[in-house]
């Protein structure tokens, strides 16, 4: 499994990543979670809010926040 | 509900607290515990509905509703989408390069942009709570004009030319969205209420605490002369103030309720408001990666005008 965080560093994608280390914590699964900063990358997935949150390549963004 | 609320914060300040009535220090305690319960109440159910709404909207939605309208309607719309929808300053880029590949017209594109932050359901449901539905209606009308019309100016200025090169060259394929049940809206919402409640919590308090001290001790007519309506120049120079500054409406709008009971005019509070929220230097710089300087300056200029001339009308009409 490929999980990342798409996101130029604000708070909000801070507080997303952390999040998605504590669910895999809680989940007991190991899987690293990479972090998307470079603007240019994000733009490149079609990505239009950050932070985003990508699984196997596929995007499971839902709405604004 | 109001009349439990102020029975409920006089017991607590003369009863349990046993403070004299009609004290500096008693009313300033009264006001206090009053004023935060009933905003901290409104920001959570209004935040739960709004975040609802939410769930409706992705950008891709936004974008394929705006996409090939005509001037006047699709600002219109897209104003109106930037009311339920907040981003944070570092997705500007994203979105506006979202929306200009998918060929949205630059005017409509910054209809959404000024939008989106200047009018959110924060400010508004403070408002409300401080200050009666007619302020709030009245901020979420000039804001939807000020979005409409700076958007369309910008759309007939042809400045297409002034958006980086970069960003028609942009190609990006379309995300799929998932689909939701009730029950993840719901989830959502209750936890965007939880989040952002407490989140801007700390900001109400404080600023009400400010508030409160002024409220209590400050003499009433003490800012009519800086900030009253007799002051031409008292607009203009608050928005300026505004415009760098970088704060959420939470912490302010407890202190402009204040600054207008001790005499500042609620036009002027208004205009320097929108200009605290509805721009800000971080955004400014992100938006200069996308934009050029040309593009920016008229940008911020556009605004500068619109939110001074609100400041002013309202001013003339509240006054």
């Amino acid at each position: 499994m490929k999980i990342e965080v798409l996101g130029s560093g604000c708070s909000k994608c801070k507080r997303l990543f952390a999040n998605v280390e504590q669910a895999i914590k809680d989940s007991n699964i190991t899987v690293g979670v990479i972090k998307v900063e470079d603007l240019d990358a994000i733009i490149e997935r079609g990505v239009m809010l950050t932070p985003a949150l990508f699984i196997n390549g596929k995007s499971c963004q839902r709405y604004f926040r | 509900m109001q009349d439990y609320l102020q029975s409920f914060a006089d017991w607590i300040t003369y009863t349990v607290l046993g403070l004299v009535r009609e004290s500096p220090l008693g009313s300033s305690v009264n006001f206090f515990i009053y004023d935060s319960i009933k905003v901290t109440l409104m920001l959570a159910v209004i935040v739960f509905c709004v975040a609802i709404i939410r769930t409706f909207i992705t950008p891709q939605k936004v974008k394929r509703w705006v996409a090939g309208r005509t001037e006047g309607v699709g600002n219109i719309i897209a104003a109106m989408l930037g009311i339920p929808t907040p981003f944070c300053s570092c997705s500007a880029v994203p979105l506006f390069i979202g929306f200009v590949e998918s060929g949205v017209p630059l005017g409509i594109t910054f209809s959404f942009l000024i939008a989106s932050p200047l009018i959110n359901e924060v400010a508004a449901s403070m408002l409300f709570a401080m200050f009666g539905w007619q302020i709030a209606l009245i901020y979420i009308v000039s804001g939807l004009i000020i979005a409409i019309t700076a958007g369309i100016v910008i759309g007939r200025l042809h400045l297409e030319n002034e958006v980086e090169e970069f960003v028609y060259k942009v190609k990006l394929h379309d995300l799929k969205e998932k689909s939701m049940t009730w029950n993840d809206r719901l989830i959502f919402a209750k936890n965007e209420s939880r989040d952002i409640t407490l989140k801007v919590l700390p900001y109400i308090l404080i600023g009400i605490a400010i508030g409160a001290v002024i409220h209590g001790y400050a003499p009433a007519d003490f800012l009519v002369n800086i900030a009253g309506k007799n002051n031409p120049l008292a607009v203009p120079i608050a928005v300026l103030i505004g415009i760098p500054l970088y704060s959420n409406a939470a912490g302010m709008i407890p202190i402009m309720e204040v600054l207008t009971s001790k005499g500042m005019a609620m036009g002027t509070a208004l205009a320097f408001m929108m200009a605290v929220i509805g721009l800000s230097l971080p955004e400014m710089i992100i938006l200069r990666k996308v934009i050029k300087l040309k593009l920016l300056i008229i940008f911020v200029g556009i605004l500068f005008l619109a939110i001074t001339l609100t400041g002013y009308l309202f001013n003339i009409i509240l006054g």
